[in-house]
C-alpha cells in the first residue's frame, strides 16, 4: 500500500519532544562569546557619536562594533547580488556599514563578550547619542506623498488603473467600503538566533534558524566576498518561520562579531527585537467596491490599497487574490505605497492574501446583503474556472466543491440570512463564510538518494522543515519510489552542502522537491535495474528494463513475481557499499526564486520540463465557514468553530496536512481578533513590544476546527500533483469572521483586529 | 541585565536588615515580574533576597478571618479550601489572572507589588516618569488603549494590573508587614496602593525594606454571593481591560452589604464607594445596578484611546453583581468562558 497520504506521525516528533532536536541557538562551539546588538532609539538621523571606548572596559567585553570599526562589507549591488543569488536580503541594509539610522530599533552596534549576561549588560549601557531628523512614522499622515510601483516581484503592480469607475457607476447594485489591517508579527515560538564560526578568513559556518539555508549562506557569502561553498549554513530543525526567517541582518551582524573577536560568537534575538528587526506584515487601508447587475452577476471589481515600505521594494500586495477569484469583465487592482521610517516590511504568511481576502471575502458579503443572495450562493454564482486575467484554465480547481462540502460539513443551511437571530444566553451567534485562495508555487529542486547495501536510504537536499512535516513526507515520497519501508530512510535536509533547494517560504516546499526526490529514485532504480540485467548471476538477467517491477525491496520480472531479487542482493554481488543517484527537477510555475542547479552529478539527463505552465493557472483553493458567539456588552468575540474545506491538490500525509491547515485557522482567528503592532505616533517605535502586549490565539481561543480535503491530484503541477498547503488555511478565516460578527450582531466591522473597543467605537 | 547579588533569606530579620541598608536592594518572590524588569533594563536591584523560604506561605484561620501567607503562591492560594469556601471570589480573581506556570512560581506578596505594565514604562529608551522621574508621561499623548481613566494625574496615566488585588481591595484585606528592628504594622487593603498625583514613582505605601508577611481576610457574609468578572482581548492570559470584583449580602429583598472594586480603570484597585453607597438598602435589581454603576462612572475621565472604556466598565459592573447575585456561578454568562460550552 501506498505510503504517501498516509496520516502518519512525524519522523522528528519523538526528538522534538524529547529535546533532542537541536535548534540554531543549541549548536555551542568550544571557546564561543556572546552578541548582543545595541539599537537605535531614533526614527531617522545619523549616530553623532557613542561611548564605546567605556564600554570595552565593561567586564567580560571582547569587542564592541559599529560604523567605527565594523568589517567592511561588499556594498549593495542589486545586479551582483542577483547573478550571486544573494538579492533576497530582508532589508537592504548591511549592517554597521554607516552611521545613518533608518527605523527605530536598527542595530547600531553590538557588543561581544565572555557571557550573554555581561553582554546585554554593557550594550543596555553603551550610552548612543544622534542627531534626529523628522521622521515618517505614520501611514495615515504619509500617504498623500506615496507612489504607485510599477511592478511586484516581477509582475504588473498596478491593474486596469481608473478602468473601474465606468462600469462600477453603470452597475445596478454596487458596494464600495473601505477594510483596514493592522502590522502583524509572524513571532514563530523559536527566536532567530546565529552561531557563527569561522575558520581562517575564507571559510564560515552559520548555526542559523532560517527558512533557507541556500539563499542564507549565498548571501552570506557575497557580502563577506566568499566563495558560496565556503559558507555552509546548517538548520536541522526550525521552529517556525512565517517569512521571517529568510536572511535578517542579525546572521551577518554575528558574523562580522565572530571576526572580530576571532572566536565562535552566539547572537539570540530577544522578542523585542524580533517586533523590530526580522520583518512584519505591512498595515494596509484597502478600498474594494464591485458592482453586479441586478441578478447578482459581477461587472467589475476593484481593489485598491495603501500601504508602505521601507529599504525594499517589497509591499503587501493585498490586491492578488482579487486578480484570481471571481468572474467578473472588468477588475481593476491598484496600489499606493507611502515611504515609511519602519522596520521593513515582509513576507508573512499568505502575504497579500492574509489582509486581501479580508477586504474582499468581506466585500462580496456585504454585496449578498445588498442582493439578499445566500454568500455561498453569490459565490458559487460568480465562479471562475479560469483565470480571469491571464485567461487560463487552473491546473486543477475544485472551488465550488469545496463551498458545497463546507456547507453540508458546517451545516450552513440552518443560518439565517437576518442578522441577530440567534442566541444562546447572552451571546449572539452568528454564521460567516469566505473563499480562500494561495497560488501553487513550485521551484528548481535537487535530491539526492543513496542505497547503501544495508538496505538504508538516505535521502538528501537543501531544504528545511521548519516544523512543516518535510521529512516525514520526504521519507514517504521516497519509500513509495523505492518500495522500500519509511523507517528504513533517513532525511536529510537543513545543510547548504547538500543539493539545492528552494527557500520553505511560498508554500512550494512539497511541490518542489518532491518531484525531484521522485526522479531521484527513479533514476536510482533504473541504476540497479541495469546492474540486475547485465549480471549473469541475477535472476532477472537478460530482462528488458521496462519489463522491471519493484516492491518490498526487490525488482521482479512484471508477471513472473517468482524472477526476483533483492536490492541488497544486486548491490552485493556488484560489490558496491552503496549507490545514489541524484536528479534536479525545474520549476513549472511562478517567477519564484530559482536556485542554481548542478550540484548533481552531471551525467544525470534533468527529466523533461513541464510545458504546462504556459497554459494553466496554478492556484489553490478553499472555503472558510465559521460560528462566533458575541458578547454585546463587552464586545468579546468567540469563535466557536470553524470548518475549512480545501482544495490543494494531493495530500501527501494527511497528518501533516491537517495541521498545516488547523495552524493556518488559528493565525487567521489571531488575525480576525487580536494581532496589530501600535506604534507610537511620535517617536514611531513598536508600543506592543513582547508577547504579553501582542496578544496570539491561547488554547481557550482556538476552538474545534473541522479540515477537509478534497485530495484530487493535480496534474499539471508535477508528477506528484501536491500544490502547497503552508499558507492557504489563513486566507479568509478573518473575513469568515467579521461577517459571523454581522451575522450575530448586524455590525460590519471593517477595521482587525476585532478587539472590545472596536465593537464600541462602531 | 546588570550584575547583582543574590541571597536566599533563612532567617526574616536579618533579610530585613540586609535590605533595608542597601536602598537598591529587593525582596525576591517568584520573580515573575521584577527578574523581566531586570532583563528589560528597567530595574536594576543591587541585590536580590530571596524570601520564598521563609515561612510565610501558611494559609490559617485566625479569630477574625483568614490570613494568608505573603510568600505562598498565587496556585496554592487560589486552591486553598478554606480560601475557596469563606472567600470565592479571591479564587476566582486569581484564577483569572495570568498563566498556571506564572500562578505556581507568583507569591502573593509579589504579585501585590507587581508593577504597572504600561508598555513605555517597560521600554527603557521611553519617557516615563513612574521608571524615571521627571521625563515626562509618554503614554499620556501616546497609545493608551489600556490606561486609566479615574484617579490619574498628568504625571502618570498607569494602571495598576493585578486581578488579585481587585478582590482584596472588595474584601477589605489587611496588609501585614514587617520592618527592621522587628517593627510590625498593618496597612488596610484601601491604603496600600495609591494613586499617582506627582509622585508616579511610588506605587504603594510599603517602605523600603519591610516585607509583607500575610494579608489578613476579615470575616464577611459574602461568600455565596461574589464573583469576579474579567473582560480581555482574548479567553485567557491577558490583562484585564475592566475587571469587577462584586460581592453582596442581602436581607431580604434588600441589599445589606456590597463591595465592588475595579481594576484595569486606575493606578489602583478602584472601590466603587458611590455605587456602593447608592446600593446599600436597594434592591439587587438589574436597574439599580445601572444606575448605580453610572453613578460612579460619571466621574470617569478617558484618555484619547480609552473611551470605550467607561461603557465598558458599566456594564460589567451590572454584570458582575448580577453574577454575584446568582452566587457566583455565572460562569456560563460570562465572556471568557464561552469555549467550555461547545454545542
Ligand atoms: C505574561 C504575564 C501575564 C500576567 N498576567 C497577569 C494577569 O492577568 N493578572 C495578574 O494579576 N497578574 C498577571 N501577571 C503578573 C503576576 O501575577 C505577577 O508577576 C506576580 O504576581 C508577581 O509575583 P512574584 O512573586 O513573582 O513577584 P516578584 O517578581 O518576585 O516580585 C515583585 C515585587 O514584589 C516585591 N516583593 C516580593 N516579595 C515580597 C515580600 N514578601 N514583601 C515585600 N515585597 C516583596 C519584589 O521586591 C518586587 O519588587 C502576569 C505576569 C506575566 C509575566
Ligand atoms: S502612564 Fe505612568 S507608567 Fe506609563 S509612561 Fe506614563 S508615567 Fe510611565
Amino acid at each position: 500500500m501506498s505510503e504517501t497520504g498516509k496520516p502518519i506521525s512525524r519522523v522528528d516528533g519523538r526528538m522534538k519532544v524529547s529535546g533532542k532536536a537541536t535548534y540554531a541557538a543549541e549548536f555551542n562551539q568550544p571557546n564561543m562569546a556572546y552578541a548582543f546588538p545595541v539599537r537605535a532609539t531614533i526614527a531617522k538621523g545619523k549616530i553623532a557619536s557613542m561611548d564605546d571606548d567605556i564600554i570595552r572596559k565593561e567586564l567580560g567585553v571582547i569587542a564592541v562594533i559599529s560604523y567605527k570599526n565594523a568589517y567592511k562589507l561588499k556594498p549593495l549591488d542589486m545586479q551582483a547580488q542577483m547573478k550571486a543569488g544573494a538579492a533576497f536580503l530582508g532589508e537592504n541594509l548591511p549592517p554597521l556599514q554607516d552611521n545613518v539610522v533608518h527605523y527605530p530599533g536598527q542595530f547600531v552596534a553590538v557588543v561581544v563578550a565572555e557571557t550573554y549576561e555581561q553582554a546585554r549588560a554593557a550594550a543596555y549601557k553603551l550610552k548612543v547619542r544622534y542627531t534626529a531628523d523628522k521622521a515618517a512614522v505614520d501611514l495615515r499622515t504619509e500617504l498623500p506623498k506615496s507612489t504607485k510601483p510599477k511592478m511586484f516581484m516581477g509582475e504588473e503592480a498596478q491593474v486596469n488603473e481608473g478602468k473601474a469607475a465606468g462600469p462600477l457607476a453603470a452597475s445596478a447594485k454596487k458596494v464600495d467600503h473601505t477594510y483596514s489591517t493592522p502590522v502583524e508579527h509572524h513571532h514563530p515560538m523559536e527566536p532567530h538566533a546565529t552561531v557563527a564560526v569561522w575558520e581562517g578568513t575564507d571559510r564560515l559556518t552559520l548555526y542559523d534558524a532560517t527558512q533557507g539555508v541556500g539563499l542564507t549562506s549565498a548571501i552570506a557569502a557575497y557580502f563577506f566576498g566568499l566563495h558560496q561553498e565556503n559558507v555552509r549554513v546548517v538548520a536541522p530543525f526550525v521552529g517556525g518561520g512565517f517569512g521571517s526567517k529568510g536572511l535578517w541582518l542579525h546572521t551577518l551582524l554575528v558574523a562580522i562579531a565572530a571576526k572580530a573577536a576571532n572566536r565562535p560568537v552566539k547572537l539570540a534575538l530577544t522578542r523585542q527585537m524580533m517586533q523590530t528587526n526580522v520583518g512584519h506584515r505591512a498595515a494596509t487601508i484597502q478600498r474594494v467596491a464591485m458592482g453586479t447587475d441586478a441578478a447578482g452577476q459581477l461587472n467589475v471589481l476593484r481593489h485598491h490599497t495603501d500601504t508602505y515600505n521601507n529599504l525594499t521594494q517589497f509591499f503587501e500586495p493585498s490586491g492578488k487574490q482579487t486578480l484570481v477569484l471571481y468572474k467578473a469583465p472588468l477588475r481593476e487592482v491598484t496600489y499606493n505605497v507611502a515611504h515609511l521610517d519602519r522596520s521593513t516590511p515582509t513576507f508573512m504568511r499568505a502575504p497579500g492574501e492574509t489582509p486581501g481576502t479580508f477586504a474582499l471575502e468581506c466585500a462580496m458579503d456585504e454585496m449578498a446583503y445588498q442582493l439578499k443572495m445566500d454568500p455561498v450562493e453569490f459565490r458559487i454564482k460568480n465562479h471562475t474556472a479560469q483565470d480571469p486575467v491571464k485567461g487560463h484554465d487552473f491546473s486543477s480547481e475544485f472551488l465550488v466543491e469545496c463551498y458545497r462540502t463546507g456547507a453540508e460539513r458546517f451545516g450552513w443551511a440552518s443560518r439565517s440570512m437576518e442578522p441577530r437571530q440567534k442566541r444562546q444566553g447572552k451571546y449572539l451567534v452568528g454564521y460567516g463564510m469566505a473563499t480562500a485562495t494561495y497560488p501553487g508555487g513550485r521551484s528548481a529542486a535537487s535530491v539526492k538518494v543513496l542505497m547503501n547495501n544495508k538496505g538504508n536510504v538516505t535521502v538528501m537536499t537543501a531544504s528545511i522543515d521548519i516544523g512543516t512535516g518535510t521529512y516525514t513526507v520526504l521519507a514517504q515520497t521516497a519509500a513509495d519510489a523505492l518500495g522500500v519501508p519509511v523507517e528504513k530512510i533517513d532525511v536529510k535536509i537543513g545543510d547548504s552542502s547538500l543539493p539545492p533547494a528552494p527557500l520553505a517560504g511560498g508554500s512550494q516546499t512539497t511541490a518542489s522537491i518532491h518531484p525531484a526526490a521522485l526522479d531521484a529514485c527513479v533514476l536510482l532504480r533504473k541504476e540497479l535495474v541495469s546492474i540486475a540485467i547485465a549480471d549473469p548471476g541475477s535472476k532477472l538477467n537478460g530482462s528488458k528494463p521496462e519489463d522491471i517491477g519493484f516492491a518490498n525491496g526487490k525488482l521482479f520480472v512484471k508477471g513472473n513475481e517468482d524472477r526476483s531479487e533483492t536490492y541488497l542482493n544486486i548491490l552485493n554481488r556488484a560489490k558496491r557499499n552503496e549507490i545514489e543517484a541524484c536528479a534536479t527537477t525545474l520549476p513549472v510555475s511562478g517567477a519564484g526564486l530559482t536556485v542554481p542547479s548542478a550540484l548533481c552529478t552531471p551525467s544525470q539527463t534533468p527529466p523533461e520540463q513541464n510545458s504546462d505552465i504556459k497554459q494553466y493557472a496554478f492556484h489553490s483553493f478553499g472555503a472558510q465557514f465559521a460560528e462566533v458567539w458575541v458578547d454585546e456588552d463587552f464586545g468579546t468575540i468567540r469563535v466557536k468553530r470553524v470548518t475549512s474545506v480545501q482544495d490543494v491538490g494531493r495530500i501527501m500525509n494527511e497528518k501533516t496536512a491537517r495541521s498545516q491547515i488547523i495552524g493556518g485557522v488559528i493565525f487567521g482567528i489571531g488575525a480576525a481578533l487580536m494581532e496589530a503592532t501600535e506604534y507610537d505616533k511620535r517617536w514611531g517605535n513598536p508600543v506592543t513590544r513582547t508577547l504579553a502586549d501582542y496578544h496570539v490565539p491561547v488554547h481557550l481561543d482556538v476552538p474545534p476546527i473541522d479540515v477537509h480535503f478534497i485530495g484530487k491530484p493535480d496534474p499539471h503541477i508535477s508528477p506528484i500533483g501536491a500544490r502547497g498547503i503552508g499558507e492557504i488555511g489563513i486566507t479568509g478565516v478573518s473575513a469568515a469572521i467579521a461577517n459571523a460578527v454581522f451575522n450575530a450582531t448586524g455590525k460590519r466591522l471593517r477595521d482587525l483586529p476585532l478587539t472590545p473597543e472596536k465593537f464600541f467605537e462602531s | 541585565m546588570r550584575p547583582f547579588k543574590y541571597a536566599n533569606a533563612s532567617n526574616p530579620a536579618a533579610a530585613i536588615k540586609i535590605v533595608t541598608a542597601d536602598p537598591a536592594a529587593r525582596f525576591l518572590g517568584g520573580g515573575t515580574n521584577l527578574v523581566d524588569l531586570m532583563k528589560e533594563d528597567v530595574m536594576h536591584p543591587s541585590q536580590l533576597m530571596d524570601v520564598t523560604r521563609l515561612k510565610f506561605s501558611v494559609i490559617e484561620k485566625k479569630a477574625n478571618g483568614l490570613s494568608i501567607g505573603g510568600t505562598a503562591s498565587n496556585a496554592v492560594t487560589a486552591n486553598h479550601d478554606l480560601v475557596r469556601e469563606n472567600y470565592p471570589l479571591l479564587s476566582m480573581a486569581i484564577l483569572a489572572g495570568a498563566s498556571a506556570q506564572i500562578r505556581n512560581m507568583a507569591t502573593n506578596a509579589g504579585n501585590l507589588n507587581q508593577r504597572t505594565r504600561c508598555t513605555y514604562f517597560y521600554d527603557a529608551n521611553m519617557p516615563c516618569n513612574k521608571r524615571e522621574p521627571g521625563t515626562g508621561c509618554g503614554a499620556l499623548h501616546g497609545v493608551n488603549k489600556n490606561h486609566a481613566i479615574l484617579g490619574w494625574s498628568e504625571k502618570c496615566v498607569a494602571t495598576y494590573p493585578s486581578d488579585m488585588a481587585v478582590a482584596l481591595a472588595a474584601l477589605n484585606a489587611v496588609v501585614q508587614v514587617e520592618g527592621s528592628g522587628n517593627t510590625k504594622r498593618n496597612i488596610p487593603f484601601a491604603d496600600f496602593h495609591r494613586l499617582p498625583g506627582e509622585h508616579p514613582e511610588i506605587d504603594n505605601t510599603l517602605k523600603h525594606g519591610e516585607l509583607i508577611t500575610s494579608i489578613d481576610l476579615p470575616e464577611n457574609r459574602l461568600a455565596e454571593k461574589s464573583y469576579y468578572l474579567k473582560v480581555r482581548e482574548r479567553s485567557s492570559y491577558a490583562f484585564a481591560l475592566i475587571s469587577v470584583a462584586a460581592a453582596l449580602e442581602t436581607n431580604g429583598n434588600r441589599i445589606k452589604d456590597v463591595r465592588i472594586a475595579l481594576g484595569g480603570v486606575a493606578h489602583k484597585p478602584w472601590r466603587a464607594r458611590i455605587a456602593e453607597q447608592w446600593l446599600r438598602g436597594k434592591e439587587p435589581t438589574q436597574a439599580n445596578f445601572r444606575a448605580a454603576a453610572s453613578a460612579e462612572l460619571k466621574h470617569a475621565k478617558p484618555l484619547g484611546q480609552n473611551k470605550y472604556k467607561v461603557g465598558l466598565a458599566a456594564k460589567a459592573i451590572v454584570r458582575a453583581l448580577e453574577g454575584a447575585m446568582q452566587g457566583g456561578t455565572y460562569g456560563a454568562m460570562e465572556a471568557d468562558s464561552t469555549t467550555t460550552n461547545q454545542n
